[in-house]
Parts: structure tokens; sequence; C-alpha cells
């Protein structure tokens, strides 16, 4: 949270992300086609489509996982092609499916994910005792991940992805089966999180949660079919709702390539 | 729901209990299934679906208290219940190296039978993934994995299914391509129970039971339990929406306020003044508060507004 053009919305504060004609190919299947956008730094960008668009290749050409075959990235200033690494130290990740190491205690894992960012024991130390006091969950700082409820975890998750004060965190499907309360509450946090200058890019199934995003885009095989805030989207395809521009979005999909 | 009252229910569940270790993943639930319902388990993981799932298709035994399927008890009858029951576990349990077709071939010789034999049966499923028989399960999109492993689990013909989030981490069109199979089934005169952790999909079952740390918090049809919420309940809208939050939770009388996509729920604690009374006094609050766009009106509650409102403190409450 180094508040770097935190939403002051300036101009000429450099995006967090900025891609052009982002291509990637698997044999004769174009997984992403020339995918051109930006993503503001500070803003709560939702990351849409159906499965098997494209959004997890996305993904892992914009956290340095997967070099692009064409096309042109920049993650928090770096490029994907020549600074996958400066990427990854200036990035978060959490996904619902892995987070946290269910075997070692709450703390433990701070600790893992503090030493693998290279901060201090002084850092790791202090700022492990900010984010239990904030989660209100110092109470289970001992005990195993995998007996903590799903909802804490979810929280807990969220903040050790922050941990290293990341410029940019990716949230890949972060609410998945969590309880409507928790899930609204995990929201919360992500506001907090962009309020403090961190970008938030996210993935969900949830399209309720896609109005709660400043802007959002949606895949559609591989090109991004939708882009713009809840209301300039929806206004776009005539919408109510950006359920409904995604269902019309993905019925529009060639038949076949929701297989890949 | 529309058998008569003296058919024998498919499902018949009482006092159902299940513990493992010092956790109580099924705390005494009491239900029944009509024959030819389609009935639907919500909640977020953790619940108690899955272990309730396994208890009823003879996979795990309760702790205490009685559960039988088809007229048949769960524990004593099961190997009879096997042969009868279609299970779709939560976790994709099919073979990812074998082919799609491959997968399904296995399934029916499992049982005894074949995929000709079966073909009706399976047969508007499978039409959909037909066009990859020959791909690796493992390299299927998530919809088509579901839609793979429902034909597993329907390919022996049995009398009713069990599916444990089968829509659970799929795209929106997906499950809802996903929820047009069930009503077909359905329509054949299936009985289906499924679990679901998404509330916008309990109205497609006939009737519901939301489900919550191991309880039952309700069950009745999905009107009947969105129309259960006990106040009025409002929708508020401004172009700042965080400001909104803010401001709409420091109001003296605000009972609760969430988030629910492009509005926010209001409840008021004055549970017994009526909604236009509340929502003009809530206007003017936002007036004062410099909210001039803000606009308040009383909107009927939905399945998730009235789980929130039994769910009470939710599992990460200290936070």
């Amino acid at each position: 949270m180094t508040g770097e053009g935190a939403g002051e919305g300036k101009p000429t504060a450099a995006p967090a992300i900025d891609a052009r004609d982002l291509t990637r190919t698997f044999g004769a299947f174009t997984a992403v086609d020339h995918i051109t956008f930006t993503v503001r730094a500070g803003e709560v960008f939702g990351f849409l489509g159906a499965n098997g668009a494209g959004k997890t290749t996305a993904i892992r050409m914009l956290t340095g996982l997967l070099a692009p075959t064409s096309g042109e990235a920049r993650v928090a200033g770096y490029d994907v092609y020549t600074q996958a690494e400066a990427i990854k130290r200036n990035i978060g990740y959490m996904s619902q499916k892995f987070s946290l190491y269910e075997d070692l205690t709450v703390r433990e894992n701070v600790r893992l994910y503090g030493g693998i960012y290279d901060l201090s024991s002084r850092e790791i130390r202090e700022r492990t005792h900010r984010m239990l006091h904030r989660l209100g969950i110092e109470q289970v700082a001992g005990e195993r991940v995998g007996a903590i409820p799903l909802g804490w975890k979810q929280k807990l998750a969220f903040s050790v992805a922050l941990l290293h004060e990341p410029k940019i965190v990716f949230l890949d499907e972060p609410t998945g089966g969590v309880d409507p309360i928790t899930r609204r509450q995990f929201w919360e946090m992500i506001y907090d999180a962009a309020a403090a200058g961190t970008t938030v890019f996210v993935t969900t199934h949830y399209m309720d949660e896609a109005e709660y995003c400043d802007r959002i885009s949606i895949m559609v095989a591989g090109r991004i079919g939708a882009i713009g805030t809840p209301a300039e989207v929806k206004h776009q395809f005539g919408a109510n709702s950006v359920d409904e521009v995604f269902v019309r979005l993905a019925r529009s999909d060639t038949p076949g390539r929701g297989a890949a | 729901m529309t058998m008569p009252a003296s058919a024998a229910p498919a499902v018949s569940v009482l006092a159902l209990t299940r513990r493992f270790d010092s956790t109580i993943a099924l705390d005494g639930i009491s239900f029944d299934v009509a024959p030819g319902e389609l009935f639907g388990f919500i909640g977020p993981d953790g619940a108690g679906k899955t272990t309730l799932f396994r208890i009823l298709v003879t996979l795990l035994r309760p702790t205490a208290g009685h559960a039988s399927v088809l007229g048949l008890d769960v524990v004593t009858g099961l190997w009879a219940l096997r042969r009868r029951v279609g299970y779709m576990p939560g976790r994709f349990s099919l073979y990812p190296d074998l082919s799609v077709e491959e997968n399904l071939r296995f399934f029916a010789s499992v049982f005894g039978t074949t995929v000709e034999a079966e073909h009706e049966m399976i047969a508007p499923i499978y039409g959909q993934i037909a066009p990859f028989r020959d791909r690796r399960a493992g390299a299927l999109s998530g919809g088509m994995k579901q839609k793979l492993a429902l034909c597993c689990a329907l390919v022996h013909r049995p009398d009713i299914l069990f599916l444990d989030e089968p829509t659970t981490g799929v795209d929106a069109v997906s499950r809802r391509e996903f929820w047009d199979l069930l009503a077909q089934l359905k329509a054949s005169g299936l009985t289906i129970v499924v679990s679901t952790p998404y509330m916008d999909e309990a109205d497609r079952c006939d009737r519901v039971a939301l489900i919550q740390q191991g309880r039952l918090l309700a069950i009745d049809t999905p009107a009947a339990v969105a129309a259960s919420f006990d106040r009025p309940l409002l929708a508020v809208r401004a172009a700042d929406r965080h400001r909104l939050l803010r401001a709409v939770r420091a109001y003296p009388h605000a009972n609760t306020v969430y988030p629910f996509g492009e509005a926010l729920h209001y409840t008021d604690m004055r549970a017994h003044e009526s909604a236009d009374v509340v929502a003009r006094e809530l206007r003017a609050y936002l007036a004062r508060e410099g909210f001039a766009d803000a606009e308040v009106s009383p909107i009927p509650p939905t399945i998730e507004d009235s789980f929130m409102a039994r769910m009470g403190a939710p599992e990460g409450a200290a936070a």
C-alpha cells in the first residue's frame, strides 16, 4: 500500500496494468486473442468471462507465470517478457482453490509468506500482529489453518496476499462457496485495500459482485467482448444487469470453444 | 410438490446427526423429499451439505438419527440402495485420463449395463458433449465436465439423483444450462436432490432447505422462504456507493445494510414501521448527508435476504 497514484485518478498516473494485443496460442488454439486494456492504479477491476473464455491464460500471463505468444503487457510498470520476477515481487495473488497451507498454523502461514517475499523478521512480526488484530482473530493464531472456518480463512488469505504491500493483487474467485454475509465482508476488505491504493484485479462467478467493481471486462472466446464501468456496459447492451450482458455475450460464443 | 400427501417420501430424514471428533457436521436435521420433487439444499461451504449427501448415498454412516431413501434405510439397506441412486459428488470424480466416451462406458459397465442400452436416458445430455467424445475428461471445461459427470450418474437409470454442488465454480451461463437439464430430467419423473452455494439457483427448485452450520434454517418453496422475511426491505442507490454504505450504516435506525449488486439492501430497526415511512425518512436523512441523487424504494426480498436474516452471526463474525 504505497499510496502511489492512490485513487486520486490523476490522468498522469501510470496504469497498474497495460496490455496491448496480448495473445497466447497453444498449438492451433488461440486462448487469448489480441486483448488490449488498461487497469488504473487503485481501481477495482472485475475480470469476467465464461469457463474456457481465456481468463486463466490471461491471468497467468499478467502474473508472470506464462510468456505471451505476442503482444505487450506491463504490470506494475514491469514488462511481462523480460521482468517476470519483478512482477511477481510486486503483485499479490489469492484464489479460492489455493491460498494457505492447511497443515500450517495461521502464524506459520504468515511467516512463510513473509519469508518468501523477503520481509525481515521484525516486519513479519509487526505485520502479523497488525493483521490478526485487524481481522479480530488473534485467538486462532496458533491453530492449523485447516481447522478454522472458511470465512476466516478467505479473509486471512486475502490479508496474506497483501502482506508484502503489493501494488496489485490478483483475486481468482476469492468468494466461491463463502456464506452471503462473509462474502459481503470480503468485498468491504477489497474496497479498503483499493482505498489504500492497492489495485485489485478480481474474477468471480457471482454476477452481483461484478456490480461492486469500478470497471469490468467480459472475455468471450479469447477476446474482450465488453469493457467499462458496470453502468456503461449495461447501457451499451441495453441490459438491466451485468448478468444479462454476460449471458448475451457468452451465448454469442462460437460453439465448441467452451470445451477448451 | 404436486404429489398426493399419501405418497411415500423419496427421502425421509429424522433427527440426523453426524459428528467428526468434536465437530458436529449435522445437528439433528429432519426433512422429507416427495417423489418427483426437485429439492435443493442451499448453503455455504462447511454447512454440512456434503456430509448429508454422503449419508444419503450410503457412503457415510450417521452418528445418530435415521435416514431412508426410496423406503430403504441408508445403513441396513445400503446394497439395494446403491443400485438405485445416482450420485454426482462435488469434487470432479471421473477418470481424467480416460476419454469422455471411455468414462461413460466404464460407469455403465460397473452397473452391468451399456451406453447403448441406456441411450434414451442420457441422450439429451450426451448430445451436448458428444462432439468431444474422444477428448480426455481432464481436458474438458468446467461446464462440460459437469455434464459428463451427470451422464455418468444417470447411466444406470437411477430412481433418484443426488447432485452435490454440480454448479460450483461454473460460469453463470453454464450454470443456467445445467439447471435447464435438471428441469428436463425432473419432467421425466426423476426425483432430484441437489445442493448449491448460489442463492440465485433456489428458484429453480420445487422446495429448498436453507442449511448453515449443520442446521436447517428453513424448508419451504423458494417463494415462501423469500416471503418469510419479516420486515420491510428497501433498496438504496446513489452514485458513490462506498460512501453511501458508510452513511446508511451510520443512520441511527439502521438494522441491516448489505451491498446487493448495484444497490444496498436496508432494513430498519423499527420493524413495524411501514416501508413508505421508513423510505421517506431515510431519503431525507441521505439528502442531509449530501446524497442529492439517492433513491430509496421498497423491494420484495430474495432468498439471499432471507438466508442472511436467518443465519445470524456468520462463521467469520469476529472479523
